[in-house]
């Protein structure tokens, strides 16, 4: 009965980590919140994990270097059609 | 206040990746948003005459660049249903007469959040670099590029286990590594 619904803290941060791929399911889910309950150290990690998640998805979308390279040549050919 | 002033040869350094974002959140394709950031640039050096210095040369070249978007939806669109009545301006005098037209775009990333995001994007990276570089690499696929878990294990040939504990060791160094300053 007590490992029904009691997980212990490394079981806790992997559903954890698993949560913020949305790959947890429902019930582990549960055990999760349940553990939260009790367990301050898994509370801080839960809340630095989901911030990390918000912080990666607002990362910008960046032109990597060799799409640089391109625009670059083509803008340069174009620059100097216009200045001769 | 000093007027602006265009310089095009700074502008790929300047510009480019911010043009990129901001195309890249309205056509949600990373090749057609690069093919047009590069017809804005065209364009703008075509039309760098007409530049007044009334704006900031960003401001100049999104204006643009909303044009060159806008142009690029009514080509889908005008693939899509040729029969389609199109209601449009009658003339020149009555451009911007639309109501919509006229209200400012919600949308519009000001220029705070653009560099707070090229900041935390640095930031990001630099964390990322501090890592071993198979937690990098797992973390990398499965956070930013966003692979299934199995994709991953199939190309990498670890466990699903493996790669949970690699997960977890790589969002631990990342969150202490960014808590400084980002949480």
């Amino acid at each position: 009965m007590s490992n029904k619904f009691f997980i212990p803290c490394k079981e806790a941060n992997h559903v954890c980590d698993k949560t913020q791929y949305k790959e947890a399911t429902l019930w582990e889910k549960i055990k999760l919140n349940i553990h939260l309950l009790y367990c301050k150290a898994c509370r801080k990690y839960t809340k630095n994990n989901a911030k990390l998640t918000k912080l990666i998805t607002k990362k910008p979308v960046v032109l990597d270097a060799s799409a640089k390279e391109q625009l670059k040549a083509a803008f340069e050919k174009e620059l100097a059609k216009q200045q001769h | 206040m000093p007027k602006h002033v265009i310089d095009p040869n700074q502008w790929i350094n300047l510009y480019s990746d911010y043009l990129f974002n901001y195309t890249i959140t309205r056509v949600n394709d990373k090749d057609m948003a690069q093919d047009l950031v590069q017809d804005t640039f065209v364009a703008g050096l075509k039309s760098m005459k007409n530049f007044k210095g009334e704006a900031s040369e960003r401001t100049w070249l999104i204006s643009i660049l909303k044009r060159k978007i806008i142009d690029y939806y009514r080509k889908i669109n005008s693939n899509k249903g040729k029969a389609e009545v199109r209601m449009n301006y009658s003339g020149d005098e009555n451009e911007g007469d639309w109501l919509e037209e006229r209200v400012a775009d919600p949308y519009d990333k000001t220029a705070e959040d653009s560099i707070e995001n090229t900041e935390l994007g640095i930031a990001i990276d630099k964390c990322l670099e501090k890592l071993p570089a198979k937690q990098a690499q797992v973390f990398e696929m499965k956070t930013i590029l966003n692979y299934e878990t199995e994709a991953i294990c199939n190309e990498l040939n670890i466990t699903a286990s493996n790669l949970w504990v690699i997960i977890h060791r790589a969002r631990t160094a990342m969150a202490s590594c960014l808590e400084k300053s980002w949480f």
